[in-house]
Formats: C-alpha cells, sequence, structure tokens
C-alpha cells in the first residue's frame, strides 16, 4: 500500500459548493482526527465540518449506489485512505481466510489485497458470489522498491448493484499471477498488455505474448527501470535499418 | 466516281464506324465525367472544377495522365494473356455499337438480328474479365474476376427474358424493326411491360458492375477485383470497356423500351398552322434556348469574370445547337437523322442518369445476396413476366381484346407473383435469421 | 512469430494452409480498417473460422510519457489516443485529476463541459456513421455526415482554437470563458440537426439492401457482451442498459433528462440504430443545456502546482466509444506514478473475434466498422 510517503502538504482546500453530503461518507468523521494532523497549513475546517457523519465504517464504497441524481465528485478532503471492513470485505474474508490481506477506501474506492495465489478463486468469487459481472480494467503497477514489486490491479464492476471494486494481488519479480481468461474472456487482451509492458507471467494463458511492443522486443516498457528514451536498439536496426535515437 | 459511289454503301459504315470508335473513348470520358459532377452534385460538393472551366477538361488530363503511366506487369503474370484482356473487354464492347440505331438509317449495320448480335458481343466481354483476373497472377484477383463473372452471367439472364418480352411485341430481332414497331404502336414498349424494363435496368445495373452491384470492384471489400494489377493505359482501356458498355446496355434499353429515336408522342402530328413543321419537333430547340437562356441570366450573377464568359459561352453553346436543330426543321431530310440522333442520346442521358443516381443512394449488396437477388428473385420475376406478355398477346390476338389492356391485365398479374416472391423470400429471410426479428 | 504475408496490393495476399484453409491478411494499410489495424482471417471458403487481430502500429507509450509529465502537461496526451472524441478523453482526465485532487469545477464549468462533450459525441458519431456507410457500399452519407461535424468542429475552434485535439478543459475547470454567440450558435446547430438525422435516417435505415447487410450480421449476446467487458453503445445495443452518464454522473449530467437507448438482438443494424438514437438524445442535453448555463466562475481553486495526496484513483466517463477510465496513483509528486487509461476501443476489439467467427468474409469490413475503433485508442 502506497502510504509510505508521510503525510505532507495537503492540497488547497477544495471550492466548488457547500455542504452536498456525498452519502455517509466514513471516511470524513474519521478523517476528523488523523486529518487534524494532517493539517499542518491551517486550512479552514470547513470541508470537514459540514459532513461528519457518525459511521465510521461500513458504507458503501465509491460512486452513488442507487440514486441517479446524486453527483459524484467527492468535494471533501477526505482524501487519506481509510481501513474498510464493511459486509463485502466481511464475506470475502470468511470465504478465503487470510487470503484478503488488506482492503481499505481510498477517495470513496475500496480497495481489496489478496493473496496472488489465490486470485482466481477470488475473482470468481466476486463474479458468481458478489455480482462483479464485469472486469472493467486489468492492470498493473511497478513498485521496484518494495520486495514484490508488481501489484496487479483489477477493477471491477457490479451493474446489479451499480458498484466499483477494486482487487489487487502483488507478485515478485519472477513470480506469476493466475490468469482469469477462464473468469473473465475479457482478461485475455489486458493480460497480453501487462505481459508486454511488465513482464508479468499470467499462468493459464492461452496466448501469452506482446500485444502492443512489436514481438521481438526486449525489455518491459512500463517498469520503472526502463528508462524513457531506452528502445531495443537491436530491433531497430534490424527492422527499421536506422540506429535508433534518429 | 461511280465506282466511287458504288462504293458508297460500302465506305459508310466504315467511316461510321470509325468515328465510333474515335468518339467513343471521348464520349465514354465525358459520361466518367458526368458521372463524377452528379456524384459530387448528391453529395452536397462540386466535383471536378479546376482542370478547365467546371472540371470539363478532365477527362482529358486524365487520359494523358494513364498514358503516361509506368507500364507494371506482375511479376509472374501471364504476359500475352495480360496484354490482351483488355482488349478483349473493350474489343466486346465497341463492336456491339455496330448495331445500336443511333437515328433512322443512322446504324453502321443494319442486321435483321441485331439485337441477338448486341447480346453475344457484349458477353465476349466477360471473357476480358476472367482472363484478366487469371493473368494477374493473384489469388484475389482471380477471385475477384470469377465472382465478377458469375454476377454478369446470372443478371444477363434475367436482362435477356426480359428483353424478349419486349421482342414478342416488336416480333423481330432487328433493332431498327424494333422501333418501328413502336412508331407504329403509338406507344413505347416501356409502357406496355413495364415490369420488363424494371427487370432489364436492374439485370444492366449489375452487368456493368455498377453499384449496387459493384462488390467484385469495390475499394473498400477485401478483394480488389480484377483490375488490381493492370495501371496505367491497361487500365484505362479497361475502364472505358466498362462505360462502353454502359452505353450500351444504355442503347438496348432506349431501342426496345423508350422508343428509341422517336419523339415522344410519335404518331401525335399537329403542324403549325401554315408550315410542314410539327409542333412537338420544336421541342428540342426550345429546350437548348431554355438552358442558353438560363446561362445567360445565371452570366451575370457569377463571381469572377472567367465564369462569366463560361456561363456566356456555355450560352451560345447551346444557341448553336438550337440552331443545328431548328435548321433541321426546314430541311427535311437532315430532320430525321438530326432530330433521331438527339432523342435517342436524350434517352441515353436519362437512363445512364438513373444509373449514377441508384449508384449513389444505395449501399453495397453482398456477394451472397447479389446471387440470390437475380436467381430467387429477377429470374422467376423475368420468367413470369415473360408469361404474362404472351398470354396478353394471345389474349390480344384470338379474343381480339385491345393490346393495352390485354398488357395491363398481365402485368398486374406479374406484380403479384412479383410481391408474392418478395415476401417469400423475406418469411425465409426471417425464418433463417434472428428469432426476434422483426422486419 | 506468423508467417509474414505475401504483399499484393491493398493487403491482400495468401498463404494456402491446409486444403481448405486460407489466412487472409487485412494489412495495416486498408482503406476500411479505420487505421492501422492487422486482422488475419482464417477462412474455409467465404467463412470466417478464426481472426486475430493484430495491434500496437500506433503505439506511443502514452502511459509511460505520463509517468514523467506533471498532470498539466499530459492534459494535451490525451486528446491524441482517442484523436476523433478528443474533448470526452479530456473530460475524462480533468474529472479523474480532479477527484484525485479532491478538487471540484464550478457549476458553470461543468454545464460549459457537458454541452462540449455532448457535441463531440455527435460529432465522433457522425464520423462513424459516415465511414460505416463508406465501407459498406453508400457513397453519399459520409459527405452529409461531414458537413455536419464541420460545424460542431467550428464551434470548437471559435471556443478553444483547435478543431480536432482540443485540450478543451483544464484540471479545475475552464481555461476559457464561452465566446459571444456560443449559445446562439449551439442552439443552431441543434435545431437544425434534427432534420439532417432524419436525411440520414431516410437514406439508410430503411433501405433494404442497408438492412439486408446489416442485420444479423456480428451478433453479439449480453452476456457475451459482459464477459468481454464490452461498454458503450455495442453493450447498449446487445441489450444491457447502462451508460455511466445515468448510473454514476458526472460533469452536469444528473441536471439534465435524457434516454439511453437499448435494443435486444445485438447485430450491426442494432448498433447503428442505437448510434443515430444516441444522436438525437445528445442533441437534446444540448438543448437543455444550453437555456440555463450558470453564471459564476470557470476555474475551480486549484493551484498552479498540482500535487494530490498520495494515492489512487479510478474515474470512468461514457465516451462515444464506450467507457473510458483513468486509473491514476499518485505518489505526492507533481507527476503521477502511475497512470492507466482503460481504453474503450481496445477492449471493444477484442469482442471482434466472437463477432466475425462464423460469418462470412464480405461482413468482416461491416463488424470492424460497427464496433468504432480509433487505433490511436486501441494502441495508445
Amino acid at each position: 500500500m502506497p502510504d509510505d510517503a508521510p503525510e505532507k502538504d495537503r492540497p488547497l482546500a477544495p471550492v466548488g459548493g457547500s455542504a452536498e453530503p456525498p452519502e455517509g461518507t466514513p471516511k470524513d468523521a474519521a478523517a476528523g482526527s488523523p486529518a487534524a494532523e494532517m493539517k499542518e497549513t491551517a486550512k479552514p475546517p470547513a470541508p470537514a465540518a459540514p459532513t461528519a457523519s457518525a459511521t465510521p465504517a461500513g458504507t458503501k464504497p465509491a460512486a452513488p449506489a442507487a440514486r441517479p441524481a446524486v453527483p459524484a465528485a467527492p468535494k471533501e478532503p477526505a482524501i487519506k485512505p481509510l481501513p474498510l471492513d464493511n459486509e463485502l470485505v466481511q464475506r470475502m474474508k470468511s470465504r478465503f481466510g487470510a487470503a484478503i490481506q488488506e482492503a481499505w477506501l481510498d477517495r470513496k474506492q475500496s480497495i481489496i489485497v489478496v493473496a496472488r495465489g489465490l486470485l482466481a478463486e477470488v475473482a470468481r468469487s466476486c463474479r458468481d458470489d458478489e455480482e462483479f459481472d464485469m472486469l472493467t480494467d486489468l492492470t498493473a503497477v511497478d513498485w521496484p522498491k518494495r520486495e514484490k514489486r508488481f501489484d496487479v490491479v483489477l477493477n471491477l464492476y457490479s451493474f446489479a448493484r451499480n458498484e466499483r471494486l477494486r482487487i489487487k494481488a502483488m507478485a515478485g519479480e519472477n513470480e506469476s499471477i493466475p490468469s482469469l481468461c477462464a473468469v473473465w474472456p475479457a482478461a485475455n487482451w489486458m493480460e497480453r498488455e501487462v505481459f508486454d509492458m511488465f513482464g508479468i507471467v499470467f499462468e493459464g494463458h492461452p496466448n501469452l505474448q506482446r500485444i502492443l511492443m512489436p514481438d521481438e522486443w526486449e525489455g518491459y516498457p512500463l517498469r520503472k527501470d526502463y528508462d524513457i528514451l531506452r528502445q531495443d536498439t537491436a530491433w531497430v536496426r534490424e527492422n527499421l535499418g536506422i540506429e535508433s535515437g534518429q | 466516281m461511280s465506282t466511287f459511289n458504288n462504293l458508297l454503301p460500302y465506305l459508310w459504315p466504315v467511316i461510321f464506324g470509325v468515328v465510333i470508335v474515335a468518339v467513343l473513348p471521348l464520349l465514354a470520358g465525358y459520361v466518367v465525367l458526368l458521372e463524377r459532377k452528379v456524384m459530387a452534385d448528391m453529395q452536397a460538393r462540386l466535383g471536378p472544377m479546376r482542370v478547365g472551366p467546371h472540371g470539363l477538361l478532365q477527362p482529358i488530363a486524365d487520359a494523358l495522365k494513364l498514358l503516361l503511366k509506368e507500364d507494371i506487369i506482375p511479376e509472374n503474370a501471364d504476359h500475352f494473356l495480360f496484354w490482351i484482356a483488355p482488349l478483349i473487354s473493350v474489343t466486346a464492347a465497341l463492336v456491339a455499337y455496330a448495331a445500336i440505331p443511333f437515328g433512322p438509317g443512322f446504324q453502321i449495320a443494319d442486321l435483321n438480328i441485331g439485337l441477338l448480335f448486341i447480346l453475344a458481343v457484349s458477353s465476349l466481354g466477360i471473357y476480358g474479365i476472367v482472363l484478366g483476373g487469371w493473368a494477374s497472377n493473384s489469388h484475389y484477383s482471380l477471385m475477384g474476376a470469377l465472382r465478377s463473372a458469375a454476377q454478369l452471367v446470372s443478371y444477363e439472364t434475367a436482362a435477356g427474358l426480359a428483353l424478349i418480352s419486349a421482342l414478342l411485341l416488336g416480333s423481330s430481332l432487328s433493332m431498327r424493326a424494333l422501333v418501328m414497331a413502336q412508331q407504329k404502336m403509338g406507344l413505347w414498349f416501356i409502357f406496355c411491360v413495364p415490369i420488363g424494363f424494371f427487370i432489364y435496368f436492374v439485370g444492366s445495373i449489375a452487368e456493368t458492375n455498377r453499384a449496387p452491384f459493384d462488390l467484385p470492384e469495390a475499394e473498400s471489400e477485401l478483394v480488389a477485383g480484377y483490375m488490381t494489377e493492370y495501371s496505367g493505359f491497361r487500365w484505362a482501356i479497361y475502364f472505358l470497356a466498362e462505360y462502353a458498355n454502359m452505353i450500351v446496355v444504355a442503347g438496348i434499353a432506349t431501342t426496345l423500351f423508350l422508343g428509341g429515336w422517336l419523339r415522344p408522342f410519335a404518331s401525335f402530328h399537329a403542324h403549325i398552322p401554315g408550315t410542314g413543321v410539327e409542333i412537338l419537333d420544336l421541342l428540342p430547340s426550345l429546350l437548348f434556348l431554355g438552358v442558353a437562356g438560363y446561362c445567360v441570366w445565371l452570366a451575370p450573377r457569377q463571381p469572377v469574370a472567367v465564369q462569366k464568359l463560361f456561363m456566356l459561352a456555355v450560352a451560345g453553346f447551346c444557341l448553336l445547337l438550337a440552331g443545328v436543330l431548328g435548321w433541321s426543321l426546314a430541311v427535311p431530310e437532315f430532320l430525321p437523322a438530326v432530330h433521331g440522333g438527339f432523342w435517342f442520346l436524350a434517352k441515353i442521358f436519362v437512363y445512364i442518369y438513373g444509373f449514377l443516381w441508384v449508384r449513389f443512394t444505395f449501399p453495397r449488396y453482398r456477394f451472397d445476396q447479389l446471387m440470390s437477388l437475380g436467381w430467387h428473385f429477377l429470374i422467376p420475376l423475368a420468367l413470369a413476366n415473360l408469361v404474362g406478355v404472351a398470354v396478353g398477346i394471345v389474349l390480344h390476338l384470338s379474343l381480339g381484346w385491345g393490346l393495352f389492356p390485354s398488357l395491363l391485365l398481365t402485368t398486374l398479374l406479374t406484380l403479384a407473383v412479383a410481391i408474392f416472391l418478395v415476401w417469400g423470400k423475406e418469411r425465409h429471410a426471417r425464418l433463417a435469421a434472428l428469432p426476434s426479428d422483426g422486419a | 512469430m506468423d508467417e509474414r504475408s505475401i504483399h499484393g496490393m491493398s493487403g491482400a495476399g495468401t498463404t494456402v494452409l491446409g486444403a481448405d484453409e486460407i489466412i487472409l491478411n487485412m494489412g495495416p494499410q486498408h482503406p476500411s480498417t479505420h487505421g492501422v489495424l492487422r486482422v488475419k482471417l482464417k477462412l474455409d471458403g467465404e467463412r470466417v473460422v478464426g481472426t486475430e487481430c493484430i495491434i500496437g502500429y500506433l503505439h506511443r507509450g502514452v502511459e509511460k510519457i505520463a509517468e514523467h509529465r506533471s498532470y498539466q502537461q499530459f492534459a494535451p496526451y490525451v486528446d491524441r489516443m482517442d484523436y476523433v472524441a478528443a474533448v470526452s478523453n479530456g473530460l475524462g482526465y480533468c474529472e479523474a485529476v480532479e477527484k484525485l485532487l479532491g478538487a471540484e469545477a464550478p457549476p458553470r464549468a461543468r454545464v460549459v463541459r457537458t454541452i462540449l462533450t455532448e457535441l463531440q459525441r455527435i460529432a465522433s458519431h457522425l464520423l462513424w456513421l459516415g465511414t460505416h456507410a463508406l465501407d459498406i457500399g453508400a457513397l453519399t452519407p459520409v459527405f452529409y455526415c461531414f458537413r455536419e461535424r464541420e460545424e460542431i468542429l467550428k464551434i470548437f475552434e471559435k471556443y478553444c482554437g483547435a478543431r480536432l485535439t482540443t485540450h478543451a478543459f483544464r484540471i479545475g475547470g475552464l481555461q476559457y470563458e464561452t465566446y459571444d454567440g456560443f449559445e446562439a450558435e449551439t442552439k443552431r446547430f441543434c435545431d437544425d440537426f434534427a432534420h439532417k438525422i432524419d436525411e440520414y435516417e431516410t437514406l439508410l435505415t430503411e433501405n433494404r439492401i442497408w438492412v439486408e447487410r446489416t442485420k444479423g450480421v456480428g451478433i453479439l449476446s449480453a452476456e457475451d457482451a459482459i464477459a468481454l467487458s464490452v461498454t458503450g453503445p455495442v453493450l447498449r445495443a446487445s441489450g444491457v442498459k447502462w451508460d455511466i452518464r445515468k448510473a454514476m454522473p458526472y460533469a452536469a449530467y444528473d441536471q439534465y433528462e435524457f434516454e439511453i437507448p437499448t435494443r435486444e438482438n445485438g447485430d450491426t443494424y442494432d448498433r447503428y440504430l442505437v448510434r443515430m438514437e444516441e444522436m438525437r438524445q445528445s442533441r437534446h442535453i444540448c438543448l437543455q443545456a444550453i437555456e440555463n448555463i450558470p453564471s459564476g466562475p470557470i476555474m475551480g481553486k486549484v493551484g498552479k502546482v498540482l500535487k494530490p495526496p498520495p494515492g489512487e484513483v479510478y474515474h470512468a466517463i461514457e465516451a462515444p466509444k464506450g467507457e473510458l477510465g483513468y486509473y491514476i496513483i499518485s505518489d505526492g509528486t507533481t507527476q503521477p506514478y502511475r497512470l492507466r487509461v482503460r481504453p474503450p476501443s481496445f477492449i471493444n476489439l477484442q469482442a471482434f473475434d466472437s463477432m466475425a467467427r462464423g460469418g462470412l468474409v464480405a461482413d468482416v469490413v461491416a463488424i470492424i466498422g460497427t464496433i468504432d475503433i480509433v487505433l490511436g485508442e486501441v494502441d495508445r
């Protein structure tokens, strides 16, 4: 979880409209206390005040679930991520136990970290039991300073509940992640792209090949140690007939 | 001198043939320009405007460009076939002009099997297409060529059957005799066999590979067609063959259905009192005078001096034509030829305008849909139409009914058959397609 | 490594595999693939038995670039992804960053953003319609569509100076105030547009040939669509009534009434009808929005230097092509740590295989057109 950076200068107080209570934002109340220590530069307490709702946790995250008329833009500076322990998380913990490693709410969007070995089962359970029928996105993030450097991130969406959920699984340099193609066929190209850009191998993928870069490219471009100006000069020389950097 | 006079009947067709072969490419080029202008008009734009005033020199520029292009022959192509294929196409198209009556006595050859000759010779053009596809040594050129050939053959059958229905009324294969029959009847055959005309119209669009039946040569389809490997002048020859073919089928349709060189209301002889001039014969001159007047009215409204001059030049040209047409009224031996030629060309123009209109309005048929349309709809309809016309004629001859009423009756019956066929096709398509499809 | 294709003209080339299976390559350069897309079709006679899309010809490394630019510096890059609907891309990005910052654009900015985005939706669908009709052989609608699109692009040009890659919005609101006559011109366009759509419909909707070419072609069922994460008009034509503008409203969409067109069959004809109706609905939204643009500031209070607190956000909008999402991770500095674009065209293109398999080769072009892809977004 990327909160290794200490809390520092908050952005300027967000403006735009007044008390428009986003529904039961738990983090606002909870933000009352950590926010107090966050605010070094004395920003007016107005943002935190109007929406001090009492429930610290447990409401649905992300966008408004069933009320089409409420705008979704969060205006409260409840930007610090907060731990999440709502019913969804509890159900998943009861199903998978320790495989559910962490859960938190960031900017009103819920995020759950699972162990990579059980990712396929968790995904299937989310699709079947929790009704998250659409895999909106599958991507990865590289945290080179961490021991398990890659985060594979799934964004899921439930039509029935009109909710989003983010699931992360951490993988080390040479560790593979189970492929989700059997759960959602949409994962096919998305996993290929992750493989192409990061080098993460997805076990069980029917056709794990590069998709955006040329097939014989060496190197995984979106890794942090791949310099932005770097190219596979051998490939360029052979296939384009020029010296890289022209 | 007398040998010259003896030879004259033989020289006349030769001269005429040479004129046609020389003029036709130019004419076809201007049909292309016409198409581009009409296309542009339907698409809310202007079309070629730069080369010559209003693009009038565009065909010349295109021809020059194509002549000067590099001649590329694919590596493993069969050189002889590659060379001869476009020639076969264009020769077939040009030879068909031999029997087309542009006016009374205005024919290269008045064959007594004229129509059969034209149909037979223009069908030879299919060889040019197939050989072109074969000689290109490309799998997909060949496939495109075969598809094109299949399409042409299927639609030619339907078109031929439609022509027979008109032949039954004309009782002769000679093109000249067919026009005379329409003159005698006082009615163009289109009014007697409208369904035949419709079938022939659709069939001729498919025969000339025009949209909506132009899948074999469409650019945005996968297979680029038999003309792919041809460039430069060879391609120009194919293109010329296609447009020459268009004019041939327009000529056939005009002769058989639209009264050939006859003036509308050819049997209506109202004379201007005191002269031998028929009022309706003034129509062509009046038409051109009208166009000239319109151009003169438009001239001052043009923004640029050159355009004003151009409008006046067009007006002058129209006045010239009106003058020629008017003068021929005074000279009776030229009257039939000049006016006949005018009306024939006017009808061809209208028919080709129909082609262009259809091309820019409809999307393209897929090949299987195209073949299905030809075999499942047009040919049965053409057969029904043929039987209908035959029955109508028998009713007229043996039962003494008037020709037009009996034909009207059979036309209605054939329409019923057409509706039944369409309904049957839709039902078939509905059952074969989606269950919840509500056409 | 697959076999290289023999380059004939127009991308036709063959490699004969078995006795009756051919691989046909629609090369990266092809009049109908709407960009540099390479499609390999395995054919059995006329039937398509397998497809493979080879993409990446337009990959420019946008996500990598984002890690080396500040948030404001990156904004022009997003226009270049779906270059046909640049304004939507900008809207998604600016709103995602605003969410990351916890900032919000003022009401006036939100309404103007909505108007411009809906105009852009109409423009994008017009381009789609013109090119799709052209692929199927109707040569005329493309010119009419571009004539209307020209009016919209003129409005954009007057507003922000650019027609195509507009960079119309800024993080926190708008940079430019609407010009004099903005409402009047937009209203005039919307008033004319209704009967122009009717013109296009006259040419195509009831036309037998159009119907025969598009009905039953490229069917995608609702279950398949959801399993393949297809979004946008393709999903709605398959029967799933879902539009982010209604489900999770953003900008000013919650203030306006509009319908979500949906069809059941999921074939090309339905997708055509859905997009036509969407154009009408967009026009309706524009008219409602123009009536009442609130006054006030156009830029929220965001500083010059944007350093969002560490964390991440995923924000999605309903772009003309589907759900366009931005997943941005901030590490507290001025440059995003990771910026992922969820590209609707890329994900919708995956469904091409399921739609084309079992159909005829002549329908492939229609199917590619009906998914409505822009290669800039597919490859980024």
